[in-house]
């Protein structure tokens, strides 16, 4: 169970409707390790300014987490979190391990704008 | 031109235990505080596992649970921060100083502290941040599952190097450590658990030049440096783990003097070279970095603040 202040993804279900209600949506899967938190954190702040983006969690550990890793996108990574961006239902992009905050919002930058 | 000007009586730029000791501080005595970080609140603490000695906590404390109670703390106390946010223009001098974020407002006070810490070092060379989570990676605790039973490489020699491969031979059918000297800097007690393992071998004198991809292996191109000749290894993955750098990029440009290393000049006051500009923490110039010292220093650097007020 991720200890974060974002809301969490607990079924395939879930992200399914969230990618198909919301034009931008970011997911950080991952655990409560070294790599993670940082993301996990970035996403609070950038969610309060990127209002219309839609920013969650999801725990690596989970069945659910099963839709993540199965991406193409993701077939190639070996390092947590996995961090997918979806636009308008599909992955516009995927980054592997830590990011600080610069990339992240390099990322949103170039995807969201 | 900025868009708006905010003055504060302090302002702490790192948000780590060091800068966070001294918000709690300066907040309290009713000084008006703002933390400027490019991260999120917590520093190198909130990356740590477990912490288990920190005076006060009986049972290890997970280090995300520390910072954020220290954040928290702060906050309570009227401290304001800007966080994830990036500092455009430094100014540091006796007469002014003042922070513009690239929001394009700009910050005034009379005081500052520098508590922007240290990070892991990076190799810098070709391939290291194409291939970060995907062959290349910087923690056995987060990524050694990935390597189960496969053939890695562990960069580095020291301390940190060593804990971590201990951690990595629990899952690996294979460990090549690349160092740079010919013998290990980490304590001998963990460096022989590592070495007597007969699932270790050793590449003395060797430094990464590259890295690159074949297929699914990661191939490294290393330099003897007694000899100057370069080979090429190719293993599953690697890991890298060559000790910190102090961040202080974003002072190079301001009259603070640093070592040749990068960290800031003090003197027991925590006072740099600058009228009312304090370094505290790891980013200071001094022999041991811990969370303790850093909540030290910042708590001594937002005394002096206070009594000059």
């Amino acid at each position: 169970m991720l200890q974060t202040n974002l809301e969490h993804i607990e079924s395939e279900e879930q992200l399914k409707e969230l990618i198909e209600n919301n034009e931008k949506v970011a997911v950080c899967c991952g655990r409560m390790g070294p790599m993670c938190i940082p993301v996990y954190d970035i996403f609070e702040i950038f969610r309060e300014k990127y209002s219309d983006i839609q920013f969650r969690d999801m725990d690596f550990d989970t069945p659910a987490a099963a839709i993540i890793k199965g991406l193409p996108e993701c077939r190639k990574f070996w390092g947590l979190p996995y961090t997918i961006y979806y636009r308008n239902g599909k992955v516009v992009k995927a980054t592997s391990s830590i990011q600080s905050a610069k990339e992240v919002k390099s990322v949103i930058d170039d995807v969201f704008a | 031109m900025s868009e708006s000007m905010q003055k504060y009586d302090v302002i702490i730029i790192g948000a780590g235990p060091a800068g966070l000791a001294a918000a709690i501080y300066t907040s309290r005595a009713v000084l008006s505080t703002l933390v400027i970080d490019e991260s999120s609140a917590g520093g190198q603490v909130k990356t740590t596992g477990q912490v288990a000695n920190y005076p006060g906590f009986v049972e290890p404390i997970a280090g995300h649970e520390l910072a954020g109670n220290m954040r928290k703390q702060a906050e309570k106390y009227g401290t304001k921060f800007k966080l994830a946010a990036d500092i455009t223009t430094l100014h540091l001098s006796d007469q002014e100083k003042w922070v513009e974020l690239d929001d394009e407002d700009r910050y005034t006070t009379k005081s500052v502290i520098i508590a922007t810490g240290s990070s892991p070092r990076l190799l810098n060379i070709p391939g290291e941040q194409e291939y970060k989570g995907s062959g290349v990676s910087y923690c056995a605790t987060c990524d050694a599952e990935f390597y189960k039973d496969k053939d890695i490489f562990v960069i580095g020699g020291g301390n940190s190097a060593m804990e971590e491969s201990l951690l990595l031979l629990q899952f690996v059918k294979s460990i090549t450590v690349i160092h740079q000297f010919d013998e290990l800097q980490a304590e001998k007690i963990t460096a022989d658990k590592v070495t007597i393992n007969p699932k270790v071998g050793i590449l003395w004198s060797h430094e990464p030049r590259a890295f690159y991809k074949k297929e699914n292996k990661i191939v490294v191109e290393a330099e003897n440096l007694k000899t100057n000749k370069r080979i090429r290894l190719e293993r599953d993955g690697v890991f890298i783990f060559v000790g910190l750098v102090p961040n202080s990029a974003l002072v190079k440009n301001t009259p603070i003097q640093l070592t040749k290393y990068g960290y800031i000049i003090t003197n027991p006051q925590m006072e740099t070279n600058i009228r009312g500009v304090y370094a505290a923490g790891d980013i200071r110039d001094k022999r041991h970095r811990q969370i303790t010292i850093a909540v030290g220093d910042g708590t001594i650097a937002a005394l002096e603040i206070i009594h000059k007020v």
